[in-house]
């Protein structure tokens, strides 16, 4: 018995090494390609371009493995960008901190609209999230339009906020600290909370959730906001990152973000995966991404990339799955033939 | 009962849509705006039909609209290459299938939930199109093809006739025939399906394949009706497709609609989006409102919903945790999930 | 043992399911200390009083108290914070977790800062598993334990929750001698300790080991409730019944004829092994064995809804393909599942749209259903099995069980089969339609038709069948014709002891 447990758990920490394993052998290639990709301003670039990716993929990891899902999570990044680079030009001293909690609240309310519709009307999220996906967007949209603001420039943002974006701390840039953190958290609070448990006892068997009494609804809501208030926060980022924002910031993230989860181990049927999976899930995709140029592959292969290593990784999922229960039939019957006897 | 009911709420919709827009918007009543209000819907309309069954038998498929965008980049690319056109629609309408069966092997054959798949293939077929065409766009298709995606007969464009075609034969399969009837057993129950003799896994194998089909027809359709190919074509429009199946009384979970009410959403939505362009509403501002059609079309039935069933005895399949994408029961995700002693695989 | 006052009571307690009365003026006292039997037939109630017990289900009327205080219980949560635990008959898990994280879910121990303590929710899952003398590893996860080790789970999910008092829903259905012996073990364990135990079983034997007094129900209403020692076996049984248990049967004399369904060294790996067996014309041949033997898989795969490895099948001297219900629906067999709500039944279809489904081509021409056609069919059964309906247009949902039950017979029956399997075809329905539904198999059998019954309830296999096949851990392990056929030899082969 014992052996089937650490059988299980191997599986899991199986997934990252498996990533860990696929990042080296990209990471080699490029540099074969090309000996820069793998110098220190070469890392520097490729945990920068993994930060705001892995904050989106932590949030969204919390959703998927209650069985839920968030296609929004690109327009609520485009809206709460557009936010900082409109507070900006209201005030070109606004202090940052404003900005970043300003953010990080439109993004829980976001969360909370989409949350309130699957949660307590009980609508299935892929299609409530389908929907904001495109009602955010358009808000994005109307109010770039009602305001007349076609781009933020940098040079319309305080320093300080950009030096948020572009700076580092002993050589590891302000966003990939700040991803780090926020992955620390989560995955602390999910191992240790009872809330965090709940949400994977809730995705693992809803019906025996209700049954331990678990307040679905209430975690659900609750996943919901948080994952929509780290959206938020990477909306910020992305704007301090970048500099430029137009209404348009994220679309089309929401395919990368779910890649990027599923790709980390992340059961897509909910009940398990972890959010340190997630985030290395992140880093494998866009360390892919950075390398294609270099690997002579055109960047139009992008999409095609996230999509097919999303399918990839759903189907490794089933196949590892289905292999795992025909062992336990076997084992089963194997405990019959011995039990015959 | 119910549906029937929704679709006379959609009737009036319809009605007070057009009503409105004869009544306050110039131009609206036009010839030429009838038509082109009806040839603007087509795409749409004919990735509805594709959805319908689909919908119908608890599945789903995000990856139309990639898949005429991609059937848009292969047109324009074989276009290019100076392939005939009569030789060109065949290869792209296979091509349509291919990419639909590819959906069907991965969801049927690997018991995969088609949500999770099609939102995998929703990336790959449009990042395959941007892989052929790259931001380029083809032009220059000939010009004896293009009077049928853009021309009318009398006052219907050959469009909307070629919709109404692919409309009465899918409405044909649905309501009709025994695979129609076999369409809402599956979507309410897949094992009764299973039980009572009837091929679930070719059914759904045929539907994926149809709607890559008609995705491709689609996709033809749009690039002859701009003269563009583009590998962005049509992106977003699942959404459109998605609203108006579900806004047309179809059940998320499956089991539930008819081509009757998806027809009347696709007239109700076409009006508005027209009165809207005539008023010069922005494109963003009607995404919102197509966005908030589809959420408050799947609302308004769980928030009306009789409640008999929810106490039912021995009921096992009372999942009110709302938390499933897209409908744990329907989309096989609880089942797929237990895994051990499944039949078939 | 000292029995004192109830922990638990129940009074004159009602409830209904649409047109389902399920419960009628059911009273109930459960005392501290004493292991409760709640016997009854299939469909008398016992679940819905179970499912108020655990807080899923509000009576109509009547009312529950707890330590003699009248209580609403509001959810399964609710009914747990007041010491009640139920334990199913297939628990349910969270598979992804942990055994410990399953024993203490949503009361997991905390450490400073409101954190789980894992290192205490470890010790004092394996101190449970200890105390109930059964070797589990809290840290394994529960996909893949057997259902005997999930009950204990979930026993010890009560234990940890400081359960008074805990109903076992046929908790033995799935296990062998030895499993269901340690869970004796276990309950006496529990009761000695002070808690109030409900116990449902189908075995008489065990009620009569295990329980102190005895609660009958019978189609939802009260018959008795007696001190197990003061009632012999003969007026239980009777109790339960309601009649004589010879008038529930048929009598009929059968000359079985042609060999019609012909199995042979059927297998699904790790599922079942090398099961070869006849049915013939005319003749009823029971299946036997406990929840979990193999019986309804066997006869999934003869009827192809799941693949075979091997063996084959052969119906009227037709051999069949491996895993396509239709061409076995095609060559004669038919086949009324065990689920009637999820396998047998569309429930939200109408009664005319179930009863064609397994025909569909058959009440079509020209690729076009013909609505008259399948009204005609559905009517013509209907009318023939006795339907209380009132459209036929109306959902099947909004039928009682037995009537449920017969459109299923009647779609299949529509299909003129040869051969007919039916998985536990009394299941859920009330003792006249039971009657009537054995009848009915007696006449298919007279008819010619060839049967194959499995059934959970012992007395109607032997009350039915001719011959009586036993299966045990995926085995075929006995035949028994009708006069070797009795409950004991059928238990003792069921149970493992060989033939």
């Amino acid at each position: 018995m014992s052996t089937q447990a650490t059988r299980t758990r191997g599986a899991f920490a199986g997934r990252e090494l498996g990533i860990v394993i696929a990042l080296v052998a990209v990471v080699g290639a490029a540099t074969i390609a090309r000996p820069s990709f793998l110098s220190a301003q070469g890392l520097h670039d490729l945990f920068l371009n993994a930060s705001i990716i892995a904050l989106l993929a932590v949030g969204q990891t919390l959703l998927v493995i209650t069985r839920n899902i968030d296609l929004s999570v690109g327009s609520v990044m485009g809206l709460t960008a557009f936010l900082s680079g409109q507070m900006f030009l209201n005030d070109k001293d606004t202090p940052v901190i404003l900005v970043v909690l300003a953010g990080i609240a439109l993004g829980a309310v976001c969360g909370a609209v989409n949350g309130a519709l699957v949660a307590i009307a009980k609508v299935p999220a892929l299609v409530v999230t389908l929907g904001t996906l495109y009602v955010f967007r358009g808000v994005d949209y109307a109010w770039a339009s009602a305001t007349d603001v076609q781009q933020v420039n940098a040079y319309q943002m305080s320093p300080e906020f950009l030096s948020l974006g572009s700076g580092s701390v002993l050589g590891v840039p302000n966003l990939t600290l700040i991803a780090l953190a926020v992955l620390a958290v989560a995955a602390y609070g999910l191992h240790n909370y009872r809330a965090g448990r709940e949400l994977y006892a809730i995705g693992s068997n809803p019906d025996a959730a209700r049954l331990a009494g678990i307040p679905s609804g209430r975690r659900v809501f609750g996943a919901f906001v948080v994952s929509g208030a780290l959206v938020g926060l990477g909306g910020v980022l992305h704007a301090a990152y970048f500099g430029t924002i137009n209404a348009s910031v994220g679309t089309g993230e929401e395919l990368s973000v779910v890649a990027a989860v599923v790709v980390g181990g992340v059961a897509i049927f909910g009940g398990s995966g972890t959010v340190v999976g997630a985030a290395l899930g992140a880093l494998l995709l866009t360390t892919v991404t950075s390398a294609l140029p270099v690997l002579g592959v055109p960047a139009f292969w992008q999409r095609a990339v996230d999509g097919a290593a999303l399918l990839v990784a759903i189907s490794l999922d089933r196949a590892v799955m289905l292999r795992l229960a025909a062992r336990l039939r076997e084992e089963r019957g194997r405990r019959r033939a011995g039990g015959a006897t | 009962m119910r549906t029937l009911r929704w679709e006379a709420v959609l009737l009036a919709l319809c009605v007070a849509v057009l009503a409105y827009g004869a009544a306050t918007t110039d131009g609206f009543t036009e010839q030429g705006n009838l038509a082109f209000l009806l040839l603007d819907y087509s795409e749409v309309a004919l990735l509805a039909l594709a959805l319908l069954p689909i919908v119908l038998t608890g599945e789903i498929d995000l990856s139309v609209a990639s898949t005429l965008g991609f059937c848009s980049a292969l047109t324009g690319t074989l276009w290019e290459a100076g392939l005939p056109f009569e030789t060109i629609v065949p290869l792209v309408l296979l091509a349509g299938a291919a990419l639909g069966a590819v959906n069907a092997v991965l969801v049927v054959y690997f018991g995969l939930p088609s949500l999770a798949v099609t939102i995998g293939t929703l990336g790959l077929y449009r990042g395959l199109a941007y892989v052929l065409l790259g931001d380029r766009a083809v032009t220059g298709f000939p010009a004896n093809y293009r009077p049928l995606a853009t021309d009318s007969i009398g006052f219907l464009p050959y469009a909307t006739v070629l919709v109404l075609v692919v409309g009465i034969g899918v409405a044909l399969l649905v309501h009709v025939t025994p695979v129609g009837r076999s369409l809402y057993a599956i979507g309410l129950n897949t094992q009764t399906a299973r039980f009572s003799g009837i091929r679930v896994d070719r059914v759904k194998l045929a539907l994926f394949v149809l709607s890559g089909a008609l995705a491709a027809l689609a996709s033809l359709l749009y690039t002859l009706r701009y003269n563009s190919a583009r590998a962005d074509n049509a992106n977003g429009m699942e959404l459109v497709a998605v609203a108006a199946v579900l806004l047309g009384g179809v059940s998320i979970f499956g089991g539930r609609g008819t081509v009757l009410g998806v027809a009347t959403a696709l007239l109700a939505m076409a009006g508005l989006r027209n009165v809207l362009f005539l008023d010069d509403v922005s494109n963003e501002i009607q995404n919102v409102i197509t966005g908030l059609l589809l959420i408050v079309s799947v609302l308004v039935p769980v928030l009306f919903k009789p409640r008999r069933t929810k106490d039912a005895p021995l009921d096992k399949s009372t999942s009110d945790t709302g938390g499933d994408p897209g409908g744990g029961r329907a989309r096989g995700l609880r089942g797929d999930h237990e895994g051990v002693g499944r039949g078939g695989g | 043992m000292t029995a004192t006052r109830p922990l638990l009571e129940l009074r004159d307690v009602h409830k209904s399911f649409d047109a389902v009365r399920a419960l009628r003026g059911v009273s109930l006292e459960l005392l501290a200390g004493e292991v409760h039997a709640l016997a009854g037939e299939n469909g008398a109630g016992k679940s819905t009083v179970v499912r108020i017990i655990g807080g899923e289900h509000r009576p109509d009327a009547g009312e529950l108290l707890l330590d003699g205080e009248p209580t609403r219980l509001r959810g399964p949560r609710e009914a747990q914070r007041h010491g009640i635990a139920v334990i199913h008959q297939e628990p349910s898990q969270f598979p992804d977790l942990t055994v410990a994280e399953n024993v203490f879910m949503g009361r997991q121990p905390l450490r400073a800062g409101r954190r789980i303590d894992r290192a205490a929710m470890r010790a004092r899952t394996a101190e449970l598993f200890d105390s109930l003398g059964v070797p589990i590893d809290p840290d394994r996860v529960t996909r893949g334990l057997s259902i005997a080790d999930q009950q204990i789970i979930e026993i010890a999910k009560a234990l940890a929750a400081e359960a008074r008092i805990i109903v076992m829903d046929e908790p033995t259905a799935a296990l062998s001698t030895v499993e269901a012996e340690r869970l004796f073990r276990v309950a006496r364990r529990l009761a000695d300790g002070g808690a109030a135990l409900l116990f449902i079983s189908h075995r008489l034997e065990e009620l009569a080991a295990l329980c102190q007094r005895v609660t009958v129900l019978r189609d939802g209403a009260l018959v008795t409730t007696a001190m197990m020692a003061d009632i012999d076996r003969e007026t239980l049984v009777r109790s339960m019944v309601g009649r004589d248990v010879e008038l529930l049967f048929p009598g009929r004399e059968h000359e079985p004829g042609e060999d019609a369904l012909v199995v042979e060294g059927l297998t699904r790996s790790g599922v079942f092994h090398d099961v070869s067996f006849t049915v013939r014309c005319g003749e009823v041949v029971g299946l036997a064995g406990l929840v979990g033997s193999g019986r309804s898989e066997v006869a999934r795969a003869v009827f192809g809804v799941d693949e075979r490895d091997a063996g084959t099948v052969t119906v009227a001297g037709r051999p069949l393909r491996t895993g396509d219900p239709r061409a076995a629906i095609a060559a004669g067999l038919a086949m009324v599942p065990e689920d009637r709500r999820e396998q047998g039944l569309v429930l939200d279809l109408s009664i005319e749209r179930n009863a064609t489904l397994a025909r569909l081509r058959a009440v079509s021409r020209l690729g076009v259903v013909r609505r008259a056609r399948e009204r005609a069919v559905a009517g013509e059964w209907a009318g023939r099995l006795g339907l209380r309906f009132r459209r036929l247009g109306d959902p099947v949902a909004t039928l009682s069980g037995g009537n449920q039950q017969k459109v299923v017979l009647g779609k299949w029956l529509a299909t003129e089969p040869a051969v007919l399997i039916v998985d536990e075809p009394t299941r859920g329905i009330d003792v006249g339609a039971k009657v009537e539904v054995h009848a009915l198999l007696a006449d298919l059998a007279a008819r010619g038709i060839a049967v194959l019954m499995i059934s959970s309830e012992l007395s109607e296999v032997l009350g039915m069948a001719d011959r009586v096949l036993v299966m045990h851990e995926g085995r075929l392990t006995a035949e028994l014709d009708r006069a070797e056929a009795t409950e004991e030899a059928v238990m003792h082969a069921a149970t493992g002891g060989g033939p």
